[in-house]
């Protein structure tokens, strides 16, 4: 047992020093990463950090404070298209249009969080989906947009153009440092929220609504903002999302990504920060990768293949990750509610007391 | 000016009239309880004074300030705290967040400030430590320090009610509603409460007002006592006077009771 000698203990970042150690250690690890693997690999990875910035934010509105949205594909997409149409129409450097847009998606945020106070359940999930789903057409509608035909993003320069200073960030082997150091940001920046006064009304709003107004905690305030700061950070994914890939159209935002972002929180873990990592990291992975690997698989990936093409779509493995996905997701449910998350609890504890 | 004062409190529930016409008026730092049968509309003027419900007529007088309307959060504010009868926490947390969560309306820190706690210089990390240091208080005060760090669904029936306590109390209330405290204890804990009920009264300088079905305890601890049957008053004065009245002999105690 280690001794708590002042109170900071309680909040600081890093617990003890093994904590410390191997975060130093993980740091190491994804820093160099990108200079040892193929960029394929490197592509998926800003993929994956990408969308662990939007899960660990979608965490803090569905995990911790309780409400649920399935329309976060909506303040991506705000995310993506704000960051790109600040920099082709007002020439603003990256940085202060990414913050631009996350804000403005936050704003939206704001909004479908007023039906939220009156609202659960079922019912809110059902003005969300409409949401996104709003934010998807409205968007294709708009010539200015790039209409239905999608949008091609500006080249990524870091620099400020008025300035002619100019650092464009071309491959994905670059876009990769500047993701990486966006995601530890949001992801401390999560961790702080949740640990700290804001945080915390967003639990007692999650656990007990009455005894939560009875302390003092506003409902409208903090329910608001929970989606606020969800929508912010989803803004701020969507405008980094955008980057990798290079071109996007109004239905790269649509309704199963929302979903999919909603099971990347469910099989991680809800309410923590570690779940959305995880279940984002795991979720992004099926998608984008298994497709490619599970067909190599011996006996098995031919199998599947031929399972594929039999009962679901012609072009063959499409609808594997879909069915690995949601195999996962009942699984989590039924054996491991607290998901991921759980799972490493549990390993944590069996090593910890090994070998007893 | 009047420090806690209730006039005229009405409100029903469709034909039910749950309380009637009540008026009492509290002194500072005094104890006053609220007796009466089941469903005689004594968590109801909680609930009233509380903002949860709004009181169909009548004034709540708080400090010389009207609180009917406010909504719950700003009554916090004003300084009333309370506790439920049902145990309201927050059970996902830690006792520790429990009662720091108390402490919100003390506490400033926002999103930004809050996601910005690099450091133990920052101006978050400063506050919490503040906090956390007055919650360690109300910890060592209601002996809570086992179950510090312990998730409140993991909790027996007693410890959660000292911990709802506990919340309460880290809000520095000026006026503090305790909702039948001692139901589902055991007499050692009843015992306990007891004292610590007292003690909250000397040392935090609050005035208590408290639903209670324990006679021995209402009698032993109450500076007045108000008596209500069916959401009307019956009689309000000292433990003595109420203990005697024939009509809380006949609603309350039973009629073989005698003085």
């Amino acid at each position: 047992m280690d001794m708590k000698r002042d109170y900071y203990e309680d909040i600081q970042l890093f617990q003890s020093g093994v904590v410390l150690f191997w975060t130093v250690v993980l740091l190491l690890v994804l820093f160099t990463l990108p200079l040892v693997v193929p960029n394929y690999y490197v592509y998926l990875f800003n993929i994956i950090m990408v969308h662990i910035i939007l899960a660990v934010g979608l965490n803090i509105l569905v995990g911790s404070t309780g409400q649920i949205s399935l329309g976060h594909a909506g303040f991506f997409a705000i995310g993506a298209y704000g960051t790109v149409l600040m920099m082709t129409l007002f020439q603003l450097p990256f940085i202060l249009a990414i913050l631009i847009a996350a804000f403005i998606a936050a704003f939206f945020g704001f909004i479908l969080g007023l039906p939220a106070l009156r609202l659960e359940g079922p019912y809110l999930a059902i003005v969300s989906l409409g949401f996104g789903l709003t934010i998807m057409h409205v968007i294709g509608g708009v010539d200015a947009f790039g209409g239905r035909m999608g949008i091609k993003v500006p080249p990524l320069d870091l620099g400020i153009k008025q300035l002619g200073i100019s650092w464009i960030l071309t491959t994905d082997f670059h876009k990769y440092y500047l993701i990486l150091i966006m995601t530890i940001i949001m992801v401390v920046g999560a961790r702080n929220i949740l640990k700290t006064r804001v945080g915390r009304s967003f639990v007692a709003i999650r656990d007990s609504d009455i005894a939560a107004e009875v302390i003092g905690v506003n409902l409208t305030i903090y329910k608001t903002l929970a989606f606020a700061v969800s929508a912010f950070y989803a803004g701020i994914a969507g405008g980094l999302f955008g980057f990798v890939l290079g071109f996007f159209d109004p239905f790269t935002f649509n309704m199963i990504l929302s979903i999919i972002f909603l099971v990347m929180v469910v099989v991680g873990g809800l309410g923590t920060i570690l779940g959305g990592i995880m279940g984002a990291t795991l979720i992004t992975y099926l998608q984008y990768d298994l497709l490619k690997n599970i067909a190599e698989v011996p006996y098995f990936g031919a199998l599947m293949v031929a399972v594929s093409k039999q009962w679901f779509t012609l072009v063959g493995l499409e609808n594997f990750s879909s069915m690995a996905i949601g195999l996962i997701m009942i699984g989590i449910i039924i054996f491991e509610p607290l998901g991921m998350f759980g799972l490493w609890i549990r390993m944590k504890k069996y090593w910890m007391t090994w070998p007893f | 000016m009047d420090h806690f004062k209730v006039e005229n409190l009405s409100i029903s529930f469709g034909g039910l009239k749950a309380v009637n016409n009540i008026s009492f008026s509290v002194e500072k730092n005094s104890i006053f309880s609220i007796i009466g049968p089941n469903g005689s509309g004594k968590t109801t003027i909680f609930n009233m004074i509380s903002g949860i419900y709004k009181p169909d007529s009548g004034r709540i007088i708080c400090d010389g300030e009207n609180i009917v309307g406010s909504s719950p959060d700003h009554v916090a504010r004003k300084g009333v705290a309370r506790t439920f009868q049902n145990i309201e926490l927050f059970s996902n947390a830690t006792v520790m967040d429990n009662l720091l969560l108390g402490r919100h309306i003390h506490m400033k820190t926002g999103v930004f400030a809050g996601a910005f706690m690099w450091g133990r210089g920052s101006a978050a990390a400063k506050e919490e430590i503040a906090n956390r240091e007055i919650v360690e208080n109300i910890i060592d005060f209601l002996d809570l320090q086992s179950v510090r760090n312990h998730y409140v669904a993991s909790l027996p029936y007693g410890k959660r009610k000292l911990v709802e306590l506990g919340r309460a109390l880290a809000l520095e209330p000026k006026i503090l509603l305790l909702d039948e405290p001692s139901a589902g204890m055991n007499t050692e804990e009843k015992g306990d409460l007891n004292i610590w009920i007292k003690d909250i009264q000397a040392d935090y300088q609050v005035t208590i007002l408290l639903i209670e079905h324990d006679m021995n305890m209402i009698m032993g601890i109450s500076d007045r006592i108000f008596a209500m049957n069916q959401g009307e008053k019956i009689v309000e004065g000292v433990a003595a006077e109420v203990q005697c009245h024939p009509e809380v002999i006949k609603a309350y105690l039973g009629e073989d009771l005698s003085c």
